[in-house]
């Protein structure tokens, strides 16, 4: 799309900063067994998915937190932690006119109105407060086509089925620290299910929502393109402020099946912290997906909140012919940091990855761009092509690109280009002297460096993301 | 007479606490067309940076007055949208960002400070696609990048378009026709005659006098070593083509 589509309908201030004040239902703080039990007792779980969970937990504690990583944080009390809370509710809700006035008040805040999007923009949304799914929209004329989309413990309820065979299929619960403990606590999140040769007609979208204070937020989300099957998903994420860090360890399951296709879309704006760096929320999260014979994964990324992000969507192109896509825009200012990038396994023939990372940086911002790409010995074929471009806004900012190559298969051919280039003071005034302001000049020369990305994201999607860039800049260069 | 447009009084002008300009002083008036000649590195550029407000030049003593208030505080930005523009001897690029898209928004900028309404889509399209066509720019040029890839004569007929778009009240030219070929200087000077008025100030800095054979400067000045060696009118450019910048340096 256009820049000046973009341009044109991006214009407001970020709000975001405030709690809403609904009673919670919630445990006490802190992390044992009796705990994995009563989130799964609460959420009338299976009992096969309290034996997952309770796995999951067993095997946390045998692991150690990471510490390879660039960005350090203060250390993080687990015990500290609320691992469940849930908006009050009257009863079931089947209408709006049933939900809380303050939980529909905070959604308007956020601008995600469920009837303005139902009526408007032809989105379902799927909204996740806190850790209960309140409502669920379009479903049933997407269940017309067979499409399911809802909450992850509907799904649980509804198709245990499809849940049971793909959960933890691309992340394993033993996968990682925060992988792992997000398997023995996760809350709700969203699942998706494409039936076979079906294109899902709209663009599905869930807007998370960090609330009650204290609560850490365990989003498990699973998607999956049967054969043939094409589905978008946009996440999009706002929190408010707040003075203590805030763990987010969401995981997101991909499966693409032979000729399936999804598109993974995420606008992530949560409290990055004050202007010292004090506060804001530590987004640790593990996305994977796998493609199958001929199926495709694509991961578009605008990620320019939280004090902390560290996630490398990433792509397992297990079948001949898949093919993996990452797109990245990340931005870090005042004391953000951001370690992020992707991995692409290539285990089939002819398999196909493109990555393209665009990272900015300014105030005392600091990001690493860390990229794996492996080809198995299997791969025959196999092509990559990385581009990592860095964009320093100041002198006091950094950039770090970490590519790591590992090929076993000679007939693989990968090219990586990177490059660091800092916003030239001709530039801004060359567009100063055409009447733009010196935000408005910084913001057209970030969002042309970012336009390979941004081209990426669907178009409301991409208005939100051109919108998030320009305020995330304001008085960051210098 | 018709009144003065912009005021340089005795500027002093120091890049990096080194002094570059030391003491100019020009009027040009409502309409007038004025010639700025020089040798490389007499200052040129920089005069034209000081007039738009470039922070790097500082300004270290005199006044640029313009349409009767000095505008030494005033941020480029408000210079622009008052009226000054300026095409640059180096044409920068902007990687990503459509040439079409830049153009609107700087126009819609201006319009904005001004208190006008800003261009519609199609409004604007008409605009850019008759300027467009005056400057000899195929619609290709248009959607590409700013300026990135362009050939030296495109990122100076680019310039112009500009010039003609955002139609200021005084155009800052330097050296647009360094560089061009003789049918590119022709099209350079058509815009730029085109757009002449009574109203419309033009400051033309260039190193050749052949670019004022197309249009025609009511007044020359020739910059030497930071100061103005002398003025005249437009047979003052044809004696410097006939006996070179040398004899005025033994004249100073
Ligand atoms: N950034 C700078 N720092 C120091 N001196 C500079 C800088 N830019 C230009 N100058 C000097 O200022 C003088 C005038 O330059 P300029 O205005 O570009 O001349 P012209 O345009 O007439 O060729 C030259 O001596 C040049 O070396
Ligand atoms: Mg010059």
């Amino acid at each position: 799309m256009s820049n000046e589509t973009i341009q044109s309908l991006a214009d407001q201030e970020y709000k975001h900063g405030w709690t809403s004040n609904i009673d919670a239902d919630q445990l006490p703080p802190g992390l044992n067994e009796s705990v994995v039990r009563a989130i799964s007792a609460k959420k009338k779980e299976p009992e096969w998915l309290l034996e997952w969970r309770l796995k999951a937990y067993r095997h946390w504690l045998t692991m150690t937190e990471p510490t390879w990583q660039k960005p350090t944080y203060p250390k993080i009390d687990y015990q500290g932690i609320i691992y469940y809370s849930a908006p009050k509710k009257k009863k079931e809700v089947t209408s709006l006119d049933e939900v809380d006035p303050e939980l529909l008040e905070t959604f308007e805040k956020l601008g995600i109105s469920l009837d303005e999007q139902k009526r408007l923009t032809g989105v379902a949304v799927d909204a996740v407060f806190d850790s209960v799914s309140v409502k669920t929209t379009f479903r049933e004329e997407l269940s017309k086509q067979g499409i399911i989309f809802c909450s992850f413990s509907e799904a649980v309820t509804d198709h245990p089925d499809l849940v049971r065979k793909h959960l933890g299929s691309v992340v394993p619960y033993t996968d990682n620290f925060f992988a792992t403990l997000n398997s023995a606590v996760f809350s709700d999140g969203s699942f998706c299910y494409i039936p076979p040769g079906v294109r899902c007609p709209m663009e599905l979208s869930t807007y998370f929502r960090i609330n009650s204070a204290g609560t850490g937020q365990f989003e498990r989300t699973l998607l999956i393109a049967d054969e043939g099957a094409y589905v978008s998903y946009l996440e999009g994420c706002t929190a408010p402020q707040r003075d203590e860090n805030q763990l987010h360890a969401a995981v997101v399951e991909l499966v693409a099946l032979k000729g399936g296709h999804i598109k993974y879309s995420t606008v992530q704006n949560w409290y990055p912290g004050d202007k010292d760096g004090k506060g804001g929320v530590f987004n640790f999260v593990t996305k994977r997906g796998i493609a199958h014979e001929n199926a495709k994964v694509s991961w578009t990324q605008v990620e320019t909140g939280s004090a902390i992000t560290w996630k490398y969507p990433s792509c397992i192109l297990k079948g001949d012919n898949s093919v993996g896509e990452f797109y990245s825009v990340a931005v870090t200012r005042d004391y953000q940091m951001a370690d992020t990038g992707t991995k692409m396994i290539h285990i089939g023939k002819n398999t196909k990855s493109t990555i393209i990372s665009k990272g900015i940086s300014g105030g005392h911002g600091d990001q690493s761009y860390r990229g794996l790409v492996k080809i198995m010995k299997g791969a025959s074929g196999a092509r990559n092509y990385s581009a990592c471009d860095s964009l320093l806004l100041g002198d006091k900012c950094g950039a770090h690109t970490f590519p790591y190559i590992e090929s076993h298969n000679a007939s693989a051919v990968i090219e990586h280009e990177a490059s660091t280039s800092k916003i030239s003071d001709e530039q801004v005034f060359f567009l100063r002297q055409r009447g733009l302001s010196e935000e408005d000049a910084v913001s057209m020369i970030v969002n042309g460096f970012c336009k390979d990305v941004l081209s990426e994201l669907p178009m409301e999607f991409a208005v939100e993301a051109q919108k998030l860039l320009g305020l995330k800049l304001e008085g960051a260069v210098g | 007479m018709s009144k003065p447009l912009l005021e340089i009084k005795d500027l002093h002008v120091a890049i990096d606490g080194t002094e570059i300009l030391h003491g100019i002083d020009l009027t040009i008036n409502a309409g007038e067309v004025h010639a700025i000649m020089g040798t490389n590195g007499s200052g040129k550029s920089t005069l034209t940076k000081a007039i738009a407000g470039h922070p790097d030049y500082t300004v270290t003593s005199g006044d640029i007055v313009y349409e009767g208030k000095s505008i030494l505080e005033a941020e480029p930005e408000d210079r622009a949208c008052a009226g000054i523009f300026l095409a640059f001897q180096y044409p920068v690029e902007i990687p990503g960002v459509s040439n079409m898209y830049f153009l609107r928004a700087a126009l819609n900028a201006q319009r904005k400070a001004r208190g006008e309404a800003e261009a519609s889509g199609a409004e604007f399209l008409a605009l850019i696609k008759e300027k467009a066509k005056l400057m000899d720019i195929d619609a290709g040029l248009l959607n590409r990048s700013v300026n990135e890839g362009f050939s030296g004569g495109e990122k100076k007929r680019n310039e112009i378009l500009q010039l003609a778009v955002l139609a200021p009240t005084l155009a800052v030219l330097d050296e647009t026709d360094s560089g061009l070929d003789i049918d590119a200087l022709k099209t350079v000077a058509t815009g730029v005659n085109s757009l002449r008025s009574p109203e419309r100030s033009f400051l033309l800095v260039t190193h050749y006098q052949r670019l004022l054979n197309h249009i025609q400067p009511d007044f020359v000045h020739v910059l030497l070593d930071g100061r103005i060696a002398k003025s005249g009118g437009k047979e003052l450019a044809l004696e410097l083509e006939d006996k070179g910048y040398a004899w005025l340096e033994q004249t100073v």
